[in-house]
């Protein structure tokens, strides 16, 4: 009996384990969307794991045209001064028209954090900024 | 003085004047080169209309840029301005020096409705009805580059009024017809609306924070007309001061009714000047005005309000319903009770006591 009310205690706390784990977003997502309204990034805090190929669905709502790049510190500083009109060579340089939806598909080799910027004149000072976590 | 006076007669005069460091506002023109020296804006009211008046100065440059103005109403008629009408409000309240006195006198679907559009001079004026979205779609879609805070902003008046006045400059235009730099056309709208109510947030757009938006607001009211936020207030957050407060002089009032379109000014009225200098960020309302004597400047019209459709007001049908229900039920219930207490009472067991 009381072995019973061990095994049962263990399955519950494995559980409740993996409810938490789906919660916060350990498990990794295949595809990502990510809203962009009012000059915002919804969300603003992503996690991936690396070596695993993630699509983002990168959705503007807004009337006004954005920007989604995606780097460490030393390529947003190059793209704060940087002179391109339009982006979309890069799988990680998108431009998103005004109320228009584009993806990209990226595969990030090893763990860190990068940050995703609008780099539009005065676009990130205003918050279009975003952290995404690899695991 | 007019306490009594009907709320059609209160008359509301309301000049904004930009500050020589305003922006102008709304839509910033994709030539850098270009700048909009200062944006001059003028509303009226009176027996339900309102007449406002934008004048733009000419700065130099070449190219098209313009600004954006969120109105009450649909305009009914879009003219050129009077001459001196704005620039004799501002000497009402700001003197000029005895130098200065010498040199005078030396959209398919989701688009937004195009529904007018007048060419004043070098002046382009639109008047567009639509969302948010809409108009900032209307906006890209004629050249113009608009601001991160746009899509917020933009709702936020659409939301209350649909209506918006785009003024694009070209600045070309006004170079070959001779205009010289610090030059304004003036622009005379005439709206009929219930109440009249400045925008003050579209005067921070584009603005980062650590920026100010400075103006001046002039009222003219049949009475001393009652303001949401008040100036000084604390929901005025600093930025509203009360610099003038006194009945507007006959000669004031003549030298303004005698400018080409303004023959709607009364004999007598109020005189208010609000001095705006606020932190771009805390600037996130407008200017509500009770220019009707009632003394109830309206809360949606300055921002505070949620927005959207108002809710629909309860029906008379249901309220009746629920009146006759109530009444019967209170005699039949108390009937109902009474027979029950009075059955228990001769059958039951004698109370104690």
């Amino acid at each position: 009996m009381r072995d019973l009310r061990m095994r049962s205690a263990v399955l519950i706390l494995l559980l409740l384990a993996g409810l938490a784990a789906g919660c916060t977003g350990i498990t990794s997502p295949r595809r990502v969307e990510i809203h962009i309204h009012y000059s915002h990034f919804d969300p603003s805090e992503l996690t991936v794991a690396h070596g695993v190929a993630v699509t983002f669905v990168l959705i503007n709502e807004d009337p006004i045209d954005h920007e989604w790049l995606i780097g460490d510190a030393a390529f947003h500083e190059r793209h704060r001064t940087g002179t391109e009109a339009h982006h979309g060579a890069r799988p990680n340089e998108m431009s998103v028209p005004a109320r228009s939806s584009v993806e990209t598909t990226l595969t990030f080799a090893q763990p860190g954090t990068l940050q995703y910027i609008c780099h539009l004149p005065g676009h990130e000072a205003y918050g279009m900024v975003g952290t995404l976590t690899i695991t | 003085m007019r306490r009594l006076a009907a709320p059609l007669a209160a008359l509301a005069l309301i000049l904004a004047i930009a500050a020589p460091t305003l922006a102008c506002g709304g839509l910033i023109g994709p030539n850098g080169a270009v700048n909009l020296l200062r944006t001059t804006t003028l509303a009226g009211y009176h027996d339900g209309v309102e007449h406002y008046v934008t004048a733009f100065e000419f700065a130099g440059g070449g190219g098209a840029f313009g600004s954006i103005t969120p109105l009450p109403g649909i305009p009914s008629s879009v003219v050129r301005g009077g001459d001196w009408t704005l620039q004799r409000l501002v000497r009402e309240t700001n003197p000029p020096s005895p130098e200065a006195l010498s040199f005078a006198a030396g959209a398919a679907e989701d688009r937004a409705v195009v529904l007018q559009q007048v060419r004043i001079d070098a002046l382009d004026i639109t008047i567009l009805k639509g969302g948010g979205a809409e108009i900032g779609v209307w906006a890209k879609e004629h050249g113009f580059s608009l601001p991160p805070d746009a899509p917020e902003v933009l709702d936020f008046y659409a939301a209350r009024s649909p209506i918006f006045m785009a003024a694009s400059f070209d600045a070309d235009a006004a170079a070959e017809r001779g205009q010289a730099i610090g030059d304004g056309t003036p622009v005379h709208l005439t709206i009929p609306t219930h109440n009249p109510w400045v925008p003050l947030r579209i005067l921070a757009l584009g603005k980062t924070a650590g920026e100010t938006v400075q103006a001046d607001v002039y009222l003219l009211t049949d009475d001393r007309p009652a303001l949401l936020p008040a100036p000084g207030s604390k929901l005025a957050d600093g930025g509203l001061k009360l610099a003038h407060n006194e009945a507007a002089s006959g000669e004031l009032l003549a030298d303004l009714r005698s400018d080409k379109g303004m023959e709607w000014v009364p004999a007598a009225a109020w005189l208010t000047k609000i001095e705006i200098d606020a932190a771009a960020t805390s600037l996130r309302f407008d200017l509500a005005i009770d220019a009707s004597g009632a003394g109830r400047p309206s809360v949606r019209d300055a921002g505070f309000a949620p927005f959207g459709p108002l809710p629909a007001p309860p029906s008379w049908n249901l309220l009746w319903v629920m009146l006759v229900a109530f009444s019967l039920g209170v005699p039949i219930g108390g009937g109902w009770l009474l027979v029950n207490a009075t059955r228990n009472g001769g059958g039951g067991r004698p109370l104690a006591g």
